[in-house]
């Protein structure tokens, strides 16, 4: 198997907005194929991969899912003058998108989100900040009729942003991409299954996460897991601040995986979290809580299942996620994997029951 | 049945975090069931086996209530925290809170915040009364509830968390009193968790159950405090509100119409109930799987989501009374 690194290069590279992410899919399907026993795409495009336990009959089913897609746009319609209008898939936030190279439909063909140089804008003007309905992208045509046969209204794009290593640091090594959320859970389930656990898997790439954990919701329905992990890449804000700001970072770059507690999504079960508290400390792998009650994940979803699924989301951190270009710690992936791996290997009955 | 109210509205149970209050109900309703389990959720589902030709009814109060969860805890020992379910800022600076090791804390309010103006979570913190953080025994993700009395004055009844211990109050009495009694009906009362946070537990039991008949029992506001903003009929200690809709749900008439005849035929005060925001774990049942007849009985409240809130003793007995004439007769929608 190619190291994490490579994988997450080649994975942050393709486009897979919510409802588009068949290449994503198709270079996940290119990874794992000779890893596992068994694998299907369901109807909303998720791909579901299964590889049995060698553990004694019955064994625990465990779900570990990450999403393929990231937010982007689509095309709502193209402009006399040849620019493309667009709306938001995701969470994207206009502050982020002027001036920014995208690619656009399965062509990938290459546009500018256009904005008109500091001659032309009024200090008023620069002062304001723009929104998504303001902004048009250009890809170069003479007229509408010069896109006609490129671009079409519903057609998907999002960020051109190519991976790079930042630092080779072996104690700090960073890289640069777009997508990390969630690339780097699908990098980081991609290296679980370098293993076999006693347990049967169920490692689902899921679709849709950006736009309401709509893929997580089906798979796990499929599925009917006994327990779930779902594998982020989550926010992280430990760059400097302002002097007099209070508050803790939501988790910190280089710090380990970051266990959520509760999100708007969900409030963690406590047996999962015992499960991950005791790997960690058996296997001396530093950890961290991701500030409560912010964001939401698959997790939301498959733990509200039929009856109810013991859940549990772990995150690599990565810096400027939605945005165009995000950065994280390979150290905190390869950690993530080694926790999981070992959570895999731990995990039993006794951690899906409460206390009475 | 005060003391049963007095035990369940001061045992600990943050959306989450319903251990204590699960143990709680477990003990009191012991005897009345044919069976007791816990589920991945948490919820507390007791079984009751009808004598054979009725439906299955799922009856369902929230264990949890709303609360506040460390996210930061500074040099000194404050705590920063964010809300558990919907908890209003106004009604946090200066209240005293309980951990689940019993450690207790006030909430205090920073120098950034301007004491004239409504003040923000961001702006307050636990103090839980040390002067450094080697010196606090707490966690990030630990959660504290505020820590109110119970109170039995005249006819009120006050508590921190009426919403939603009298629905377990009504649900665990209506156990005991149902104890030997020849219902037709298979009963699940559930104990449900994280209600607040977005009807979770109901979701998931509503499923599993798979039940023929829903009904949630919750509190609901009230129109009889001074410029009651909207307008409502509802008015504590005027009888078990029926909830005709809420902002979640609209209750199946039929299953409604029952219930008022029985209210009428056992002369059980009632008031209907049309509540504008907010919804119940009804809204839950009614939208599982292919979708069940649900309706909500609701306490009327005063101050609900605040730390300190009424109901009306005779409102709760009525609520009791009307599941009893309800549940002793055959339901036919």
């Amino acid at each position: 198997m190619a190291e994490l690194r490579e994988i997450l290069e080649k994975l942050s590279n393709e486009i897979g907005p919510s409802g588009h992410e068949k290449a994503v899919r198709a270079a996940i399907r290119m990874e794992i194929e000779s890893l596992v026993d068994r694998i299907e795409v369901d109807a909303l495009g998720n791909l579901l991969a299964f590889k049995a336990g060698t553990g004694p009959e019955p064994r625990l089913k465990v779900m570990v899912s990450a999403h393929m897609d990231e937010i982007g746009f689509m095309v709502l319609q193209v402009e006399k003058g040849g620019t493309l209008r667009f709306g938001a898939v995701g969470g994207l936030n206009a502050r982020m998108l002027i001036a920014k190279r995208v690619l656009i439909g399965d062509d990938r063909l290459p546009g500018v989100i256009g904005m008109a140089p500091p001659h032309l804008t009024s200090a008023e003007q620069r002062e304001r900040v723009l929104d998504v309905d303001d902004l048009s992208i250009d890809v170069g045509a003479e007229n509408d009729k010069g896109v006609d046969s490129k671009v079409k209204v519903g057609d998907y794009g999002t960020f051109a942003t190519r991976f790079a290593v930042l630092s080779a640091d072996l104690a700090w090594p960073t890289v640069r991409g777009k997508a990390f959320d969630d690339r780097a859970g699908c990098t980081a389930l991609i290296g679980l299954l370098a293993e076999r656990y006693p347990v049967d898997l169920y490692a689902v790439f899921t679709v849709q996460e950006e736009v309401g954990l709509r893929g997580a919701r089906v798979a796990a329905y499929r599925i009917e897991p006994d327990a779930a992990i779902a594998l982020e890449g989550t926010v992280c804000d430990d760059t400097p601040k302002a002097p007099d700001e209070d508050v803790s970072p939501v988790t910190r770059l280089g710090a380990g995986p970051a266990i959520t507690l509760m999100d708007r999504s969900m409030i963690t079960h406590p047996g999962m979290l015992r499960l991950l508290r005791a790997t960690a400390e058996a296997e001396q792998i530093a950890t961290q809580y991701k500030q409560p009650a912010l964001g939401g994940t698959d997790s939301g979803a498959i733990h509200m299942s039929r009856g109810g699924v013991p859940s549990i989301t772990v995150a690599v951190p990565c810096r400027y996620i939605h945005s165009p270009a995000s950065i994280l710690n390979l150290n905190d992936l390869a950690n993530t994997v080694k926790l999981v791996g070992a959570a895999l290997q731990r995990i039993d009955r006794s951690y899906l029951m409460r206390n009475a | 049945m005060l003391e049963l109210a007095k035990r369940l509205t001061e045992a600990f149970g943050i959306s989450g975090f319903e251990e204590e209050i699960r143990a709680a109900i477990r003990e009191e309703i012991a005897g009345t069931v044919d069976d007791v389990r816990v589920d991945a959720l948490g919820n507390l589902v007791a079984f009751r086996r009808g004598t054979g030709g009725g439906k299955r009814v799922m009856l369902a109060a929230h264990m949890d209530q709303i609360g506040l969860m460390v996210t930061y805890i500074d040099e000194k020992g404050y705590m920063r925290f964010a809300p558990v379910g919907g908890i209003f800022p106004l009604t946090c600076w200066g209240t005293q809170v309980r951990f689940g090791d019993g450690t207790v804390g006030t909430v205090g309010l920073d120098g950034r915040a301007k004491r004239s103006e409504a003040p923000a979570l961001k702006d307050m913190f636990i103090d839980v009364g040390v002067s450094s953080r080697t010196d606090v025994k707490q966690k990030v993700g630990d959660v504290a509830t505020f820590i109110y009395p119970f109170v039995a004055q005249g006819n009120a009844w006050f508590a921190s968390n009426h919403d939603d211990r009298v629905g377990c109050i009504v649900l665990a009495q209506l156990l005991r009193e149902l104890k030997g009694a020849p219902i037709s009906h298979d009963l699940y009362a559930v104990f449900t968790t994280q209600e607040e946070v977005g009807l979770r537990g109901a979701t998931t039991s509503a499923y599993a159950i798979d039940p023929e008949i829903g009904i949630a029992l919750d509190v609901t506001l009230t129109g009889d405090l001074p410029y009651a903003t909207p307008a409502m009929e509802v008015a504590m200690g005027k009888g078990v509100a029926i909830k005709v809709q809420d902002g979640g749900m609209i209750s199946h008439t039929g299953l409604n119409k029952l219930l008022i005849a029985a209210a009428e035929g056992a002369g059980i005060p009632y008031q209907l109930e049309v509540l504008l925001g907010g919804t119940t774990d009804a809204r839950s049942m009614q939208v599982t799987r292919a979708g069940v007849p649900a309706t909500c009985l609701s306490i009327p409240s005063r101050h609900v989501h605040t730390p300190s809130q009424l109901v009306d003793r005779r409102d709760v007995e009525g609520a009791v009374a009307l599941l009893k004439a309800f549940l002793g007769g055959a339901i036919s929608l």
